[in-house]
């Protein structure tokens, strides 16, 4: 089980790259292409993640978030999220680029395969940027009543976090 | 303008709080360290990153996601009963799930603002039942493969980025489900 998760990579390109060229796409040229847009998407995000990033690490600098989980830290305790990711799940609705900055540094910090660093990467995948999100859909079709749809967004929010904590409890014990 | 006051917010809150707390040279020093830190991020994931959205174009142009939406269609009419029997704002909503399911956000975003236009068309201003249950479903991650946080696994020398795959799939599944639940049971109890 655990090769069939270290080979995934190479063999999911592989068979998307035999299945591509068996309905006669230019694989090669596609895959440069692809490359080359992620390439602009990462550009594009480079000037927000520096704005996020200058604020996120002077809000940790400051105390402040430490201050925050001290107070939440029975209700954070209760639930079995770790206090150590607050940051994390407090910027996960609001920004990607804050989210992707303030986990990558918690995975850093506490290492790829340590359970904090686990669950925060589960928690970055497992969840979306909400409210970008609901402003991006609503906005598009002139909503103004939203109704339940943030409710209900941040339900699934909170249930991705506390699975994240607890699904990497069960697969890695 | 949200983000104006979010950002300004942070760092007003920072300096204030730092102040306070006695480290007011660890935010001066934060201040600068946090760009370099952000473009360093950047440069380690773009290689990874980069090879993936190559894969995607690949994938995408190979056609494996209109067959993918097919195949999610019988299941997605089960969520949009009002829409089943719109058969393009049901071709938009399974060609986004199909996208956002293959990590092809780019393509996602645009089927889906096409799904809600169309959703919106009968009570314009009002989010109605479907409408919700689409924009949930988006705010909701389901990609199967999350290569983003696999390149940074990666960058930080981890051996092998993609064993959270089944820890992933787990809690994506639960937190979709917690969302379709909720919209199901909120369009039953919600009073405007």
């Amino acid at each position: 089980m655990e090769l069939f998760f270290t080979m995934l990579v190479p063999l999911t390109i592989a068979v998307i790259a035999l299945y591509a060229a068996g309905r006669r796409v230019d694989v090669y040229s596609a895959l440069v292409r692809g490359a080359g847009s992620g390439l602009e998407t990462l550009v594009k995000i480079i000037p927000a993640l520096i704005g996020l990033m200058t604020a996120v690490y002077m809000l940790r600098a400051s105390g402040a978030l430490e201050l925050l989980a001290a107070a939440l830290a029975p209700v954070l305790d209760r639930l079995g999220l770790p206090l150590e990711l607050l940051p994390l799940m407090l910027v996960r609705p609001v920004s990607g680029s804050a989210a992707l900055g303030v986990g990558a540094e918690i995975i850093s910090t506490y290492g790829p395969d340590s359970d904090l660093g686990r669950t925060a990467a589960v928690m970055l995948g497992s969840t979306e940027t909400t409210f970008y999100t609901i402003a991006v859909y609503f906005g598009a079709v002139g909503i103004t009543k939203t109704r339940y749809a943030v409710p209900a967004a941040l339900c699934a929010d909170l249930t991705g976090f506390l699975a994240s904590a607890w699904a990497v409890k069960v697969c890695f014990g | 303008m949200t983000m104006t006051v979010i950002w300004t917010g942070m760092v007003v809150l920072s300096i204030l709080c730092g102040l306070a707390t006695g480290r007011g040279p660890a935010v001066a020093s934060a201040a600068v360290e946090g760009a370099s830190a952000a473009v360093e991020l950047a440069l380690s994931i773009a290689g990874m990153l980069c090879l993936w959205t190559g894969v995607m174009e690949v994938m995408r142009q190979s056609g494996l996601a209109d067959k993918l939406s097919k195949l999610l269609e019988p299941a997605l009419r089960r969520l949009f009963p009002q829409a089943v029997r719109d058969r393009e704002a049901m071709d938009s909503i399974s060609a986004n799930v199909s996208a956002n399911l293959l990590g092809l956000g780019s393509a996602a975003t645009p089927f889906g603002l096409q799904a809600a236009r169309r959703l919106a068309r009968n009570s314009p201003g009002v989010a109605s039942d479907s409408l919700c249950m689409l924009v949930v479903c988006n705010t909701a991650s389901i990609q199967l493969i999350p290569t983003t946080v696999a390149s940074v696994r990666a960058a930080q020398g981890c051996a092998a980025p993609f064993d959270i795959l089944p820890a992933v799939w787990l809690a994506s599944t639960l937190s979709v489900g917690a969302g379709i639940a909720a919209c199901k049971l909120f369009s039953l109890l919600w009073r405007d």
